[in-house]
């Protein structure tokens, strides 16, 4: 809600500064957005009375100007604007005067004649956005006074960010009512006298939907000049609160809701049939509003009509059809009381929002409707004359809010607080908000008045009472250290842990959205549908990740685009999934390596980062919390990824995610250039620990014997592994590959592991027999399960 | 006994002139070996007369001396000289980089998000999470947010269906919290949250900490005290801060809270519009309806709930001026917070 400063002061003027001002309506909850100069700056431009005008001698379309400026003789201006007419007032820049944008204005010639000053538009002194012709200026205006001072221009337009709780404050007798409470005056209250009607011109009103309107106003004026100028005074509050002036009809009724916070609408009376009925729309009806669109309105709109139909959106914009225009004469005016519940959300549907329907969404004085009716036919009459009618007024009492008491209990004011107040105080505050109150014991009983939307219970009254009273006087207690114990057990990792690791090994943490493209998420996870968004920001962000791939990809590619080729990147977050038995929202790891293994540097040979490099990292994670053992990974096929360097992740049989080198396929179609290695693992699955438990430290040797095993390439050493733990034999103690070979001496076919076992006894030294003999039975089993030999 | 002094300073001369330790080895081999010179010499002496074989085993012992001793200077000369020799050969360029994986490094969303965690679970918060794709009844309705308010305009939410949603705020985990445990309640709930914008200064996905505080005797004075703290935690300095009354329909009373800009230290700059504060938080005490919606008696226990942007503070922390950073992703960016 934007005002203008002085408009605020002719209310309610205590004796601060702006600035002081601003900082008492923000620390009570109307948070000041800006300041600003009520005008552009601009010099030595003063009120000009045009007192001849003669044709110029050389161009047909200027004309040559004899300006009173209030000096000693009246000077000389050529001016091309068509309203210029002799008896005018207008703003004249003298010369040497600057113009707002800087424009400097000089003794000049035009086309031959001399020119001392220039007569100025409204938009020259940006004063408005645009205009046709010169700024006219009331007639009572004194030639050669300051623009400024003849504008009163020395103001400032202060604009507030107001909570949809105040409604109550989007208008300025709101904000004088507030700051008279913060500075315990009076605001002036504004004289409004019933205005006689004067013809007994009247039109029927019914109100079919009270629940909706449970009040109605009108009034006919009768013979209104819709040509008639609205005075400066009034422009300028207008142009200062953001509003545009367009015509008598329109500034008023915006004058009094701006000034009082009543909406109201103005209907040509010639364009209205039968008499106003406030219903609901019926199906299948329409309206096209004043700014053009064309609207099906729904059953639950609220709307006016004639006996012909829709005429306007109570409360939200009236209809092209019924408004006023340049031959309107006869005009019905309405302010009416539409209840909240019956506007909200409608304006909104239709993408529509005024500022009737910002004020009724959040409560119009339900007692100011007649009020607002006679301000406005007051000015309306002074400005642009006719004859108004008598007043009508259909209404349903029982359908207007009601307030009903409430309870105030001083010691909930203190639990709340944190502070005693004194009952004095409270009962102070209130009364000051124009509440109704009645003392108890220990205790109120508090009406709330009817501009008052936001208060209905107890602890609203007690944010009031805080709120005046001053936030920054209520007391402020030092939080006490909880004793709660931690929810975390020794078998939880910290979170923090698992992303330390991962960057303590080179990855950098990204955050990506988790909204991706279609395409994306298809090329990466072809086998999941994702979930879409029913009103996506953009096509390339419309689905829900099922997968952390596509972020982690996007991101490889923004970087790829900046010369960044050497990746290690993860992820942590949830992906979206739907399945047979709901949604599913999982918090999943993911990472990405590309590039060189290590980064180049000079002390290790450059090499591409492979599967086991990513493995190693993803093991590092597992070793954390002591499970690297629990995990297994084995062949597996996934529509992304490279068929011969994948795996599925499994912990203790069960799938938990994948590892491996996207398919060159989606390498290529996703234009990388280059090999991409990713895992994604379900975020619980990592976050686990062991709890250790202590096994006896033996004080025998430890004894190592290595072989050469020569395999099926199709062999894995997890097999191997595996095979060597169905020995059973509490005397292998470790198990280590250190190379494997295939090549000269290996037949095609097979390939050559070489492992190191570890044997070692608890209790006694073991012999080389006993070495040998167990070594016998492991090269047995070998054969006989895998079909493994002893290279010679 | 001359014979002696020309074959002790003829040793002298090859040691002096010995220019390795291995040569040096060959002298004391020639001179006192097995087969040495001076060595033959003790051996013979049984071959001289009696009288005179004690003057002449001093005279070869001592020349044995002066030759051992001649050795032993040598030694550690050409030992000290072999030393040097080997420290230059071995000597590298200690500038060069020290070799293996260098580090990555944190977000700086969660670097900011962890040092909101310090700090809350200090006093004993717990952090709680909750879903994203959220139903209309916790993100809205719970929260004393019916369809039709005013406030649900200010949403700008992302929807699936009339009653899905990506959550607007972390608020959400309020409900569920007091739906699913028990007062006394100190909670935190971090995540990301979702609004339909994006600009300059909006991404459609951002991240907020919620904190929730219920208790038999919880006040907004506790609130103040919290704030405050964390408020000068966050930015390492004692700065004011200020609590103004606002609007949020899940508490009463509400409040937003102002820190003295930390950039121009409240003078007045462009990242505080010139108004000497930076808003930062927003809070209240649980609203009655709210308490109302998940069971829970408000005139038995009272309770504070309070939220907060995580990319505003961090951007604040770390000076950043461009939200849309923070989802870019670029290492450029993130190798800055390491």
């Amino acid at each position: 809600m934007k005002f203008s400063e002085s408009w605020l002061r002719e209310w309610v003027n205590p004796p601060i500064s702006t600035q002081a001002l601003a900082d008492q309506l923000t620390m009570a909850g109307l948070e000041v957005d800006s300041i600003e100069p009520a005008g552009a700056e601009f010099t030595q431009v003063v009120v000009g009375h045009v007192v001849e005008i003669a044709p110029h001698p050389n161009a047909e379309k200027l004309r040559v100007c004899t300006v009173d400026v209030g000096g000693d003789a009246p000077v000389q201006i050529v001016c091309g604007a068509p309203n210029v007419h002799v008896g005018m007032k207008s703003p004249t820049a003298l010369v040497g005067a600057t113009l707002p944008g800087g424009l400097k204005i000089k003794r000049a010639k035009l086309r031959g004649v001399e020119s001392v000053g220039m007569l100025c538009s409204s938009r020259e002194l940006q004063l408005a956005d645009d205009a046709d012709g010169l700024m006219p200026l009331p007639p009572s205006s004194i030639p050669g006074m300051p623009l400024k001072q003849a504008l009163k221009l020395d103001d400032r337009v202060i604009d507030i960010d107001l909570t949809p709780n105040r409604g109550d404050c989007l208008c300025i007798a709101g904000i004088a009512r507030e700051v008279g409470v913060l500075n315990r005056m009076n605001p002036t209250s504004l004289p409004v006298v019933p205005v006689d009607a004067q013809c007994d011109v009247t039109f029927p009103v019914e109100i079919v939907a009270p629940e909706g309107c449970p009040r109605y106003a009108g009034r006919v004026i009768r013979g209104v000049d819709p040509a008639a100028a609205t005075p400066t005074w009034m422009t300028e509050r207008l142009r200062r609160a953001g509003i545009r002036s367009l015509g008598p009809l329109v500034d008023v009724t915006n004058y009094v809701m701006l000034e009082l916070g009543q909406p109201m609408h103005a209907f040509d009376l010639a364009r209205l049939s039968g008499g106003i009925v406030v219903r609901w729309a019926r199906a299948g009806e329409s309206l096209t509003l004043l700014d053009g669109t064309r609207l099906d309105l729904e059953p639950d709109v609220l709307i006016i009509a004639d006996h012909t139909g829709p005429l306007a959106m109570a409360g939200i914009m009236g209809g092209e059809a019924s408004g006023c225009d340049d031959g309107t004469r006869n005009v019905f005016l309405e302010s009416a009381f539409f209840a909240p519940a019956a506007i909200i959300g409608k304006a909104r549907r239709h993408g529509l929002h005024t500022e009737s329907s910002h004020r009724f969404e959040r409560g119009v004085d339900s007692e100011h409707q007649v009020r607002g009716l006679e301000r406005a036919t007051d000015l309306l009459v002074s400005i642009a004359g006719g004859e108004p009618g008598p007043v009508t007024v259909v209404e349903e009492r029982g359908q207007l809010p009601s307030h009903q008491p409430i309870r105030l209990r001083s010691t909930r004011v203190e639990r709340l607080l944190g502070l005693r107040l004194e009952g004095q105080v409270v009962e102070d505050i209130l009364r000051r908000l124009d509440l109704e109150v009645e003392p108890g014991v220990g205790e109120w009983q508090v009406i709330p008045p009817s501009f008052r939307f936001d208060i209905s219970m107890e602890d609203d009254l007690i944010e009031e009472v805080g709120r005046v009273h001053g936030y920054g006087a209520l007391p402020s207690r030092r939080p006490l250290v909880g004793l709660g114990i931690g929810e975390r057990t020794e078998a939880d990792l910290a979170p923090h842990r698992v992303k330390s690791l991962l960057v303590d090994r080179g990855f950098h943490e990204v955050i990506t959205y988790s909204f991706v493209s279609p395409e994306l998420q298809a090329a990466l996870d072809p086998d999941q549908p994702p979930i879409p968004l029913a009103n996506p920001i953009s096509s390339d962000l419309s689905v829900m990740r099922t997968s952390l791939l596509p972020g982690l990809v996007s991101a490889l590619q923004q970087n790829l685009a900046r010369q960044q080729s050497r990746l290690r990147l993860f992820e942590t977050g949830l992906v979206f999934r739907n399945t047979d038995d709901g949604l599913h929202q999982t918090a999943k790891l993911g990472a990405l390596v590309c590039g060189d293994a290590n980064g180049e540097q000079w002390g290790l040979a450059a090499r591409p980062v492979d599967f086991y490099d990513l493995k190693g990292d993803l093991q590092a994670l597992l070793d954390i919390g002591g499970r690297r053992d629990a995990f297994a990974f084995e062949r597996a096929d996934h529509p992304a990824l490279h068929p011969g360097r994948s795996a599925r992740i499994l912990v203790d049989g069960g799938p938990v995610g994948w590892i491996g080198g996207l398919h060159p396929d989606v390498e290529r179609r996703l234009d990388l250039g280059r090999s991409v290695y990713v895992l994604e693992v379900d975020l619980s699955a990592v976050m686990q620990a062991r709890v250790p438990t202590f096994s006896e430290l033996s004080r025998f040797p430890a004894i190592r014997r290595d072989l050469a095993l020569l395999v099926d390439e199709s062999v894995s050493s997890e097999q191997v592994l595996n095979c060597i733990r169905e020995i059973d034999s509490d005397l292998i103690r470790d198990t280590r590959f250190f190379d494997v070979y295939r090549g000269p001496g290996v037949d095609a076919g097979l390939k050559s592991l070489a492992m190191g076992l570890i044997v070692q006894a608890d209790s006694r030294t073991l012999t080389d027999e006993q070495v040998e003999r167990l070594i016998q039975r492991v090269v047995e089993h070998l054969g006989a399960r895998l079909g493994a030999t002893l290279r010679k | 006994m001359e014979e002696l002094d020309v074959l002790v300073r003829a040793a002298q001369q090859a040691i002096h002139e010995a220019e390795d330790l291995a040569g040096l080895d060959q002298i004391r081999v020639q001179y006192l070996g097995k087969k040495g010179v001076l060595t033959e010499r003790l051996k013979k002496l049984g071959q001289l007369a009696a009288e005179d074989r004690r003057a002449a085993g001093q005279a070869i012992n001592q020349a044995k001396g002066a030759v051992q001793a001649a050795l032993l200077a040598r030694k550690t000369v050409l030992q000290a000289v072999e030393t040097s020799d080997r420290l230059a050969s071995e000597a590298i360029d200690v500038t060069l980089p020290g070799r293996g994986q260098s580090i990555g490094g944190l977000h700086p969303i969660t670097r900011t998000l962890q040092r909101i965690e310090a700090f809350f679970a200090q006093i004993g918060f717990r952090v709680e999470e909750g879903p994203e794709i959220e139903d209309d009844f916790h993100n809205f309705e719970a929260l004393n947010i019916p369809e039709s308010h005013p406030a649900r305009a200010m949403h700008d939410t992302f929807y699936f269906d009339a009653g899905t949603v990506l959550r607007t705020h972390t608020s959400p985990v309020q409900i569920r919290v007091m739906q699913n445990q028990s007062p006394p309640l100190r909670v935190i709930a971090p995540g990301r949250v979702y609004r339909c914008d994006s600009d300059v200064t909006h991404t459609p996905m951002f991240h907020q900490v919620e904190g929730l505080l219920v208790d038999e005797q919880v006040s907004f004075a506790d609130l103040k005290g919290v704030l405050e703290d964390f408020a000068r935690y966050f930015f390492e300095r004692d700065l004011d801060v200020r609590f103004r009354p606002s609007y949020f329909p899940f508490t009463e009373p509400s409040a937003e809270v102002d820190v003295a800009c930390v950039i121009c230290g409240g003078k007045g700059c462009r990242v505080c519009s010139r108004t000497g504060w930076l808003e930062v938080l927003g809070c209240g005490m649980v609203h009655p309806a709210v308490f109302g919606n998940v069971g829970i008696d408000p005139e038995e226990f009272t309770g504070y709930a309070f939220g907060m942007g995580v990319e505003r503070l961090a951007m604040l922390r770390y000076g950043v001026n461009d939200l849309r950073l923070f989802f870019e992703n670029d290492l450029r960016f993130l190798r800055q917070f390491r």
